[in-house]
């Protein structure tokens, strides 16, 4: 059996059953990583042994007749800006150096809690800036579909590990379309839940008003399953909100008969590849087929949010990274006095991307320019949620491509930083309006993965999920898996 | 030309909360260098910040004793600008909606009572401690995280203050009223009260504004007046001189009297201000508001005017008392016990203030509990020691902590009522100054004085004074 391509529901059972043991499946994905990694290169840190101490202490609960629940002894994995306690978190970034948080994120503390199997860290764009995982401080992750290509990003490593087999399910974080993208690319379920749903404390921030961490994984089950154990209120994050946390796996029943879907016709705009927007349509006519009723309509102010968004988002960045000094923790590049080490250690340690951008929402944040960018931006978000309200009080869903493209060659947008931000043109308004939103899979074209985008009402999630997994139950895409030459 | 300065006060207040404004870590000061820090108030990646509800509470509190209007509606925002002090190198702090404005304090110098306005009340955290080592290479910099994230409340006055010790007074009001409301320790040497003021000067009469500076490193009340009466002289000295004020941010030197340019306006900061996005903004409950009113205890001001009205004391009587709220505490118990308050306020006013400075003792801590303060009253008003006995009692009640009634009986000092055992001791003193008696026969008033004291002397002072002058004048 390939323990590896299980599922985290199909692999659960198994091991509620006793017939395969966590330290097995653990072994299994350890072979696999080991096997497999050298040319993915999702991970950046691999905690084998700590894996293997997981996998043993539900393997003994379960011997000692506890049930320590669905995910337990389940190995995954962790995009890396995510901080784990006693294991270094770099954000694929060399200003962090070897960094070592003395915390667990609240999500890890949750994940461990459920008895996760935690295999290692993930690669990135640095500081989850970028759509291609190029923009990674060590090195860049290959698309398991074609490694020629890139995974998407910024949770490039997450994606690849999970539709690579080497990790059952990963979670990411999503600013801009940072879970979604990737997992359109790479051919699995990306989740975005609402801002608020889950806790961001030890998420390390890139923009705090748009960044939403969520679950990775090969079917729309375990997205329910990993986004039940990782949702709710926490006192450590005021955002999080205080709403009860429904029980999404029980709420998967197919069915979406009368559904309303709104299509918004901005979505399908220029840039789209036409074999693309095809397999967009075709998933669409499905949709109706299953019983939906789905039909055309408008976000207006859909062409301002890529603009906005690159105000606001490096806006927050500028400030939220300005704590990467070389005072207190992680690289430091000495200088002849404390300004020039400042400039030593942050020339050194940021990208040119994390420059970049540091230097956009410096600007727009600068005393004269507020008003005409940053606030500017804040009235655009305020227009684009509006669109969003409107729409949402005649459908209970909205359908979009993912991505406009799929994913496209190493180095081809690596020059090209505006066409790279067009990358995440169809998922960035849901960002700006803190609305869920997942990617699954709806067909392929040139043999690689196509991305559907549904996107709910805040705090709906069921319904999402209810609409993603009707449509799954009833296709294959996400049973195809990539050839990547070994058993 | 005659000038007029004008100037205004930002004061900044550590909120003596329990735990820091945004974390868990206890606000307790010394303690060894960083070791009252966590992830969150050490800014490490990842971390968020929460409010503590007591910061707000104690921001509410202030606010009202100041007549501020509480605002509705306020949020935070981050104040961006590179520190070593500051682990996050942004402070969260209130930028345009703050928790309270538009509020007033009164204050009264020279016995000319105004009111000044007071601006705007805010909340932010306060930043780390920088420890400089000298060595070669110019030396280095040690970080003290203990006090990042102790909450701060940051007073702005309007430009309404004309004089030195007018913004002196402000700011010893201000301290009464924090001191009252008992949410700062408000000690300036500590560093938990500190004070800049924004300072110009326009010839009188003029309604134009001159060019301010700002004057930063004042750490006592005298210091803020010196260095207020200097930055005034020199800036009419500039005037004078057919010069223009420049615009900058000076430091008081202490030890050289003088003020000096720290920055100018063209190295001035641009902090970058915007809104928390890691903090929710904060809708104050109305009820809330008035729960934290009816909870106020009764402020200075009122209380100086009740002291004046009930008990009949002068105002300037009940001014000293009421400057700390633990003295005017101290005063009403004994009050309550030793219903003549003027009485009470002489002794207080006297002896108890002046044993108290010289221990270098708060009202709060005094050897003397207010029950035993009225006790020595009673006493002395029953007779039982004179007056000059009951400051000799006293100053024992303050070395040993001894009750008033036990030091009288143990030092044997009950006054001597008695006429027959006091008769044979003025026929003594009478046998003993033949030419004393002889000089007040012949009309000198002053012998009786003279009498008197050697009757006192005979009895270490413990005679009843006025029996004894009975007596003396009987037998003359
Ligand atoms: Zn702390």
């Amino acid at each position: 059996m390939d323990l590896h391509y299980l599922t985290a529901h199909e692999l659960g059972g198994l091991l509620q059953h006793r017939e395969v043991s966590a330290v097995e499946a653990t072994e299994a994905l350890i072979d696999r990583i080991e096997a497999l990694d050298g040319r993915v290169q999702a991970y950046l840190t691999r905690t084998a042994e700590q894996a293997l101490e997981q996998a043993r202490a539900v393997d003994a609960a379960r011997a000692r007749g506890e049930e320590p629940g669905p995910l337990a002894g389940v190995p995954m994995a962790l995009k890396d800006n995510l901080c784990t306690e006693g294991v270094r978190t770099t954000c694929a970034s060399r200003i962090l150096g070897d960094w070592v948080p003395p915390y667990d994120a609240a999500v890890v503390r949750r994940l461990k809690a459920a008895g996760a199997v935690i295999l290692g860290k993930l690669n990135m764009d640095e500081f989850a800036m970028g759509s291609s995982t190029e923009n990674s401080g060590f090195f860049p992750t290959r698309n398991p579909w074609d490694l020629e290509r890139v995974p998407g990003g910024s949770s490039g490593g997450s994606v690849a590990a999970v539709a690579a087999g080497e990790a059952v399910y990963a979670l990411g974080s999503d600013t801009g379309g940072s879970i979604r993208q990737p997992a359109s690319f790479c051919g699995v379920v990306g989740l975005k839940p609402t801002y608020g749903r889950v806790s961001r404390y030890g998420l390390v921030a890139f923009a705090s008003s748009l960044d939403q961490i969520g679950p990775i994984t090969r079917d729309v089950t375990d997205c329910a399953l990993v986004l039940g154990a990782i949702a709710g209120h926490d006192p450590f994050d005021s955002t999080a909100a205080d709403l009860p946390v429904p029980d999404y796996r029980a709420a998967l029943k197919p069915g979406i008969k009368g559904l309303k879907v709104g299509v918004p016709r901005e979505y399908f705009g220029a840039g789209m590849e036409p074999e693309v927007e095809a397999v967009i349509r075709r998933a669409i006519a499905k949709l109706e087929e299953l019983g939906a009723i789905c039909e055309e309509t408008s976000l207006p102010h859909t062409e301002y949010a890529l603009p906005a968004y690159y105000l606001v988002a490096p806006a927050e960045a500028s400030s939220n990274l300005a704590r990467y000094d070389g005072v207190g923790f992680g690289l430091r590049v000495p200088g002849r006095d404390i300004i020039e080490m400042y400039m030593n250690t942050r020339s050194q340690g940021f990208g040119p991307e994390v420059k970049r951008r540091i230097m956009l929402g410096t600007y727009a944040l600068s005393s004269g320019y507020y008003d005409a960018y940053y606030l500017k931006a804040l009235q655009v978000r305020t227009l684009i949620r509006r669109d969003f309200e409107t729409a949402f009080t005649k459908y209970d869903l909205l359908a979009t491509p993912t991505s406009p493209t799929v994913a496209f060659r190493l180095g081809e947008r690596a020059g090209d930083p505006l066409a790279m931000y067009l990358s995440d043109l169809c998922t960035i308004p849901i960002n700006m309006a803190g609305l869920p939103a997942l990617s699954l899979p709806c067909g392929f074209s040139q043999g690689l993965p196509v991305g559907l985008q549904l996107i709910g009402k805040a705090f709906d999630e069921v319904t999402l999920l209810q609409a993603a997994y009707t449509f799954e139950q009833s296709t294959t895409y996400h049973r195809r898996r990539p050839e990547l030459g070994v058993a | 030309m005659e000038y007029e300065a004008v100037i205004g006060l930002e004061v900044h207040t550590e909120l003596k909360t329990n735990s820091k404004a945004f974390c868990g870590c206890t606000t307790a000061f010394g303690g060894e260098p960083n070791t009252h820090v966590c992830p969150v108030c050490l800014g490490l990646p990842g971390v968020l910040p929460v409010i503590n509800r007591r910061v707000v509470e104690f921001g509410l509190k202030t606010a009202l004793a100041l007549n501020c209007q509480v605002e509705p509606f306020c949020k935070f925002d981050r104040k961006n600008y590179y520190y070593p002090d500051l682990p996050k190198n942004y402070q969260i702090s209130q930028y345009d909606l703050p928790l309270a404005r538009k509020g007033y304090l009164t204050i009264t110098v020279d016995g000319q009572e105004r009111v000044i306005g007071i601006t705007r009340v805010h909340m932010e955290e306060d930043a780390g401690k920088l420890i400089h080592v000298d060595g070669p290479d110019g030396g280095y910099s040690l970080v003290d995280y203990n006090r990042t994230g102790v909450p701060l409340l940051e007073i702005v006055s309007e430009p309404d203050l004309r004089t030195p010790a007018e913004a002196r007074a402000y700011m010893e009001k201000l301290k009464t009223i924090l001191q009252y409301l008992d949410v700062s320790d408000c000690k300036m040497e500590e560093g938990s009260l500190r004070c800049d003021a924004n300072v110009s000067v326009r010839p009188r009469g003029s309604q134009v504004l001159g060019t301010k500076t700002e004057v930063k490193n004042m750490n006592s009340f005298r210091a803020l007046q010196r260095a207020l009466e200097y930055e005034i002289e020199r800036q009419i000295a500039v005037l004078e001189g057919g010069g223009q004020v420049q615009q900058a941010t000076m430091a008081w030197d202490e030890a050289r009297g003088v003020t000096y340019i720290m920055r100018t306006k063209e190295e001035a900061q641009d902090y970058r201000y915007f809104p928390e996005p890691d903090l929710v903004p904060l809708e104050i409950d109305g009820d809330w508001i008035e729960q934290v009113r009816a909870g106020l205890p009764e402020l200075p001001d009122a209380r100086c005017h009740r002291l004046i009205n009930d008990y009949g004391l002068p105002a300037y009587d009940a001014g000293v008392i009421t400057s700390s709220r633990a003295l005017a505490d101290y005063f009403d118990r004994v009050v309550s016990l030793y219903p003549d308050a003027k009485v009470v306020s002489n002794w207080i006013m006297g002896d108890f203030l002046r044993l108290l400075n010289a221990a270098g003792l708060e009202p709060g801590s005094s050897p003397v509990p207010p029950e035993e303060m009225a006790a020595l009253l009673q006493l002395q008003k029953e007779g039982t020691i004179s007056g000059k006995i009951a400051k000799q009692v006293l100053e024992e009640m303050f070395a040993t902590g001894k009750g008033a009634r036990l030091v009288v009986e143990e030092k044997g000092l009950v006054q001597i009522s008695d006429a027959g055992a006091l008769a044979r001791i003025v026929e003594e003193v009478l046998a003993a100054n033949p030419g004393v008696v002889e000089d007040y026969r012949n009309g000198k008033d002053k012998a009786l004085g003279f009498l008197v004291g050697q009757v006192m002397k005979a009895t270490k002072g413990k005679a009843n004074p006025g029996l004894v002058n009975q007596l003396l004048k009987e037998r003359l």
